[in-house]
């Protein structure tokens, strides 16, 4: 039991790292299901388990893709930073609002950023 | 100067309001807002995930949701992935990428439109859970 779970890990770990180095993503879309399917842990530990890991992971891809010369550092951080406020606001606005119009208004931008980069 | 505020700002609201955040949202903002090319983007948008993850994973921690030993398990062993993901996008042409981004966003949409009409309102993950 303990070795499939340190396999388990490992493959957890693997997948969601390829993803985000190949994606520029954390890598949260791998790591939360498969937490919850493989190793039994519930939704909210998940997710905070998984946020953990990304700041690992983003930190380690970013470094790499700094070696070729691919990041912009003060677009990311005038990005990154405010975002920070944003995730704090929009927490306590989720207390208070149906996220449901949102969560299809916002599924509906990203097919169409899909369809756009779909389209040559 | 001013859209990447406003991007990063709107990127974070969402983030918080749906639990999907990070590279979902900051890569398309960096190319359509920004003009970045997608690889850039992707680069870019890996630096302003980690300011989210941090401060997302020390307020899950207060919550007492965060495995950290997983946490730092996982990460150690992601980061060897993810060199091997950064070099593979280094190697491949941008079209590829930019396809399997797109596919990648549409699992995302595909997930909110299946919670969004499987749960009732407000039964959200917090803070950029999905970054």
């Amino acid at each position: 039991m303990l070795a499939s779970r340190t396999l388990r890990l490992t493959a957890i770990g693997t997948v969601a790292g390829l993803f985000s180095g190949l994606f520029g993503v954390g890598g949260g879309v791998v790591i939360v299901p498969l937490l919850v399917l493989w190793l039994g842990f519930g939704e909210r530990e998940a997710t905070g388990t998984s946020l953990a890991a990304i700041a690992v992971i983003a930190a380690a891809a970013t470094v790499v893709h700094g070696a070729y010369g691919n990041v912009h550092v003060s677009e990311g951080m005038f990005v990154g930073l405010p975002a920070v406020a944003g995730v704090i606001a929009g927490t306590q606005l989720q207390q208070r609002i149906s996220t449901r119009a949102i969560s299809l208004i916002f599924a509906a931008m990203l097919v169409v950023v899909a369809i756009h980069l779909l389209l040559p | 100067m001013i859209e990447a505020l406003l991007i990063g700002l709107a990127a974070g609201v969402i983030a918080g309001l749906l639990g999907v955040g990070g590279g979902a949202l900051f890569v398309p903002a960096l190319t359509i807002g920004l003009g970045l090319s997608q690889l850039d983007a992707e680069a870019t948008s890996l630096l302003a995930i980690i300011p989210v993850a941090l401060v997302g994973a020390w307020r899950q921690h207060a919550n007492a949701n965060v495995d950290v030993r997983v946490g730092l398990a996982l990460g150690a062993v992601a980061a060897l992935g993810a060199t091997g993901g950064v070099v593979l996008a280094n190697a491949v042409p941008e079209r590829a990428l930019e396809v399997g981004f797109a596919l990648l966003i549409l699992f995302v949409a595909a997930q909110l439109v299946r919670r969004a009409l499987s749960d009732g309102p407000g039964s959200t993950l917090s803070a950029a859970d999905r970054s």
